[in-house]
């Protein structure tokens, strides 16, 4: 007999001030707590779409525009810069690596890493910008 | 870290459970909605632009490219949401066990494949 401690105790007790690195544990919780603020977004938007068969131009951009909206988009946007840089971080350091590819992986994964997080800025800045013209 | 170390996990020639395959193609559904969002931006772009815009959005389903882009983009995203709850139940400690795992992914590969089935239905429609 063994006991499981579930992932989030585990969690807990790597943030605990007697653990010494804490990055992982930080990128862990950061990409949990971003899922559920993308969740809520998705659904709330597909929900709203769902309800509103016939929906038009004015209340559409009345949605948009209306202060509740916008905070939501705001976080909404702050967690998929969080959620996507440490998901695809974990994705590029599993596959782009050195016992994969040979010496030449740190650089091609540096290059993924810079191109994401020009993406990653394109998209936050285009967000923005639909915000702004509301 | 030596760089020559011996690593005796050779996934290619092993047979994979169901958990394994659910895993992954969390992984691909998330690199790939990263890229469809540009898509979803274009459209929440365009549909808050002007009544043509919302309009163009509102009919986009007209054209069979847009079709297919538009199913892929939110079956990819569908998929990533049912195994990212999944995820994250185990992640409070819920149903960790070899089972419980394997049920979870079935049932929630069942979701998904009705979800997806029914897009398709809907974007096609
Ligand atoms: C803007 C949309 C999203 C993007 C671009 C995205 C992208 C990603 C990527 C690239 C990963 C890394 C996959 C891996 O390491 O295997 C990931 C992980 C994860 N995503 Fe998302 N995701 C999005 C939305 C969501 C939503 C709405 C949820 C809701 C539940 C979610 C839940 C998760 C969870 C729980 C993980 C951790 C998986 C793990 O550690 O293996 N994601 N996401």
């Amino acid at each position: 007999m063994y006991y499981r401690v579930p992932s989030f105790l585990g969690a807990l007790l790597t943030a605990s001030p007697l653990a010494k690195d804490k990055k992982g544990i930080f990128n862990w919780i950061l990409q949990r707590a971003s899922a559920c603020v993308l969740l809520a977004y998705f659904l709330f938007t597909i929900a709203y779409i769902a309800v509103n068969p016939d929906l038009d131009y004015p209340r559409w951009r009345q949605l948009y525009s209306s202060s509740v909206m916008q905070i939501f988009s705001l976080l909404a946007v702050l967690a998929l810069v969080t959620h996507a840089l440490i998901g695809l971080w974990c994705v590029y350091t599993d596959y782009l690596t050195e016992r994969l590819l040979g010496p030449k992986a740190t650089l091609l994964r540096n290059s993924f890493q810079a191109v994401t997080v020009a993406i990653t800025a394109a998209y936050v800045i285009w967000t923005f910008s639909i915000f702004w013209s509301l | 870290m030596s760089r020559n170390r011996p690593v005796n996990l050779d996934i290619g020639t092993m047979r994979l459970p169901i958990t394994a395959y659910v895993s992954i193609l969390h992984r691909v559904s998330g690199v790939a909605i990263f890229l469809g969002l540009s898509v979803l931006l274009w459209c929440l772009d365009k549909s808050l632009e002007s009544p043509q815009g919302f309009y163009l959005v509102k009919n986009i389903f007209d054209h069979p490219a847009a079709q297919v882009i538009i199913w892929g983009v939110l079956s990819a995203l569908s998929y990533h949401m049912v195994m990212g709850i999944r995820h994250l139940v185990m992640d409070a400690g819920y149903g960790e066990t070899y089972e419980a795992g394997r049920a979870s992914a079935v049932i929630s590969a069942t979701i998904v494949g009705c979800i997806i089935g029914f897009l398709a239905f809907w974007v096609l429609s």
